[in-house]
């Protein structure tokens, strides 16, 4: 997997025969001594925390199958089962609910570390489109699992999201029909969604293995973005970055075991301990806390297609970025302009995912009201129009600011290499090489 | 690994072409074949299919009231209207509807040809998402979509939000005065 010359030495008779038959100790050894920039911060601890939290979705997730029912009469029951009966499922089942929204917590900070230190250029483009792939196998994942408890919100978001293929011209009945298996979300669909979500976990471990290995051809990215160009550059990654990938993930598990132990609950919703009720729609029908910024894109337009089509290209044009971004220079902290309006793109993402969570019609804030047909209307800001801005500034970061801001804007200087700009002008072993 | 021994010397490009191509044609029809029941086995299944239809005795339902029940795992709503409903429906100017129809368009004739405007009966789903709506709301009396905010009127029709149909009416007849069946 790695591209750098082996180094592994087989000690013993037994690792000799297998070195020479099947190199599978020399690859995780290769793997173990991989060069990274010795410079890399706990930003780029979020691949290891991915990984960790895949494994556990898995294993839980394989467990909870020992007890779930895929069918309408038993799933419901079946999950509270679980968290009332089964020995340690309120801890499994806990583990895995809230570790849905952990993986999306990290895949969100690993997201944002490569938009900010430009870990998507040249030659990196592939690496971030197999992201940009386990990204969207993560969505249809968290999707299906979250159909087969069987709540209000279950049932009901399956239906919203199943609908959005109901929205496709001419053919889109009979692809949602094929979808659902039926002519409404019902027995077929659960149980389909549920042979699914069993199946795209593993589907997703075989991505990241072509996401580790494309890192590993190209090397890893750095805050700089300035290539490794010295042996003084890089650092072995273990011991280095297992132990820094260590402190990082122990952190992380506190903020998961607080969630586990505590707050149970907090990340999911109260309607969800309904059973579902195809004769009943909830009030107020939200998605996880991790679609609501593309929920809001949705709800911004006032169109069946046009809202679906803006929402699947809000996650369509991370795939092209590699080819909209024209600057040479990969790191933010080297473009003083771009910094800001990636700051301001963090902001309002944050801000979609506030329109997501409110009912379109309520108001941000007023300035005062009117009489319209008898009724007392708020004048001010409705959440439809605040997500429509936020929208704009989304689809305009990636489609009008990066492609121009490389163009006009003037970069700052950069250092000569990572090493240098670790040590400044200290002395130090390697000898530098012009910079890029 | 070792070099490979060169076998494309003195071969007869056409015949290998031939043998490529209908090689490739025969596993390209095999995979078709493997592939058509795998997607087809998605596809509602013969009970499903035959699930049918339902008979709705309307004279149960009284003025003022909404009747649901799920017909092919849909709701369906048979909503008896007061007069003040049928007015504000029939009052409508179509042309500046988004889903043009008259409300006689959404009736189904009974037995002796005649329209009954007191009932209206149509698949209680909001043409947006799917979601249910909830009866005697919204800015046009009729019913309010809580997902995505979608006001229909009195008769069911698209007014103000997302959607963009009116609710569906369903197929259904009149086998007496007042029973209607489904499906």
């Amino acid at each position: 997997m790695s591209g750098h010359p082996s180094t592994y030495e087989p000690k013993y008779a037994a690792t000799k025969w297998i070195d020479q038959r099947l190199p599978i100790i020399r690859m995780g050894a290769d793997f173990m001594t991989f060069p990274s920039p010795r410079n890399l911060n706990y930003w780029y601890a979020f691949g290891g925390i991915l990984t960790l939290c895949l494994i556990t979705q898995i294993i839980t997730g394989v467990v909870l199958a020992m007890h779930y029912v895929p069918n309408i009469d038993g799933a419901f029951d079946s999950v509270q089962r679980i968290r009332r009966d089964v020995p340690f499922g309120w801890l499994l089942q806990s583990m895995h609910a809230v570790g849905a929204s952990m993986f999306f917590l990290a895949v969100y900070i690993h997201m944002f570390r490569g938009l900010y230190y430009g870990s998507y250029k040249q030659p990196r483009e592939l690496l971030w489109i197999i992201g940009c792939v386990i990204y969207l196998v993560m969505m249809a994942t968290a999707f299906l699992g979250y159909t087969l408890p069987w709540g209000q919100m279950s049932f009901w978001g399956a239906t919203v999201i199943t609908g959005f293929f109901g929205a496709v011209p001419v053919v889109g009945e009979s692809l949602q029909q094929w979808l659902l298996g039926g002519y409404a979300v019902d027995n077929a669909t659960l149980n389909r969604f549920f042979a699914l979500h069993y199946l795209l976990p593993f589907i997703l471990a075989a991505l990241v293995g072509l996401h580790v290995w494309a890192l590993h051809h190209v090397g890893q990215n750095n805050p700089i973005g300035i290539s490794q160009k010295s042996k003084s550059d890089s650092l072995s990654f273990h011991p280095f970055y297992t132990v820094k990938d260590a402190f990082a993930v122990a952190v992380f598990l506190l903020i998961f075991a607080f969630f586990i132990f505590y707050q149970p609950d907090a990340l999911g919703h109260a309607d969800n301990y309904i059973e579902a009720d195809p004769l009943k729609t909830p009030p107020h029908i939200v998605p996880e806390w991790y679609f609501l910024p593309f929920y809001a894109i949705l709800r911004a337009v006032p169109n069946k297609l046009a809202g679906i089509l803006l929402m699947v290209g809000a996650i369509a044009v991370l795939f092209v970025l590699p080819w909209l971004d024209t600057s040479k220079v990969r790191s933010l902290r080297f473009r003083p302009v771009a910094r800001w309006f990636f700051f301001i793109f963090i902001v309002f993402s944050f801000i979609l995912g506030w329109c997501g969570a409110e009912s379109p019609d309520n108001m941000v804030f007023t300035v005062g009201e009117k009489i319209v047909d008898g009724n007392v209307v708020p004048i001010g800001l409705n959440f439809v129009w605040l997500s429509r801005i936020a929208s704009i500034y989304y689809f305009a970061y990636f489609l009008v600011i990066l492609p121009i801001l490389g163009l006009i804007e003037k970069p700052l200087a950069r250092p000569d290499s990572i090493t240098k700009a670790v040590l400044g002008d200290a002395p130090r072993g390697g000898e530098t090489v012009a910079a890029e | 690994m070792s070099e490979v021994v060169k076998t494309d010397e003195n071969i007869d490009g056409d015949k290998r072409d031939f043998i490529y191509i209908a090689t490739g044609a025969v596993a390209a029809a095999g995979a078709a074949a493997i592939a058509w029941p795998l997607i087809a086995q998605m596809g509602k299944a013969a009970d499903t299919l035959a699930a049918g239809s339902i008979e709705i005795d309307l004279s149960k339902v009284v003025e003022g009231q909404q009747l649901k029940t799920l017909w092919r795992g849909k709701p369906i709503f048979v909503r008896h209207r007061t007069p003040k409903e049928i007015e504000e429906a029939e009052a409508v100017d179509v042309s500046t509807l988004r889903d043009p129809q008259t409300d006689d368009d959404r009736l189904v004739p009974n037995p002796e040809g005649n329209l009954m405007p007191a009932f209206l009966v149509m698949i209680g789903v909001c043409t947006h998402f799917g979601c249910i709506p909830i009866g005697e709301a919204g800015d046009f009396d009729g019913w309010y979509c809580p997902c995505h905010g979608s006001h229909y009127d009195t008769s069911g029709r698209i007014r103000k939000g997302p959607a963009p149909k009116n609710m569906f009416i369903p197929p259904y007849t009149f086998l007496s005065d007042t029973v209607i069946k489904v499906g």
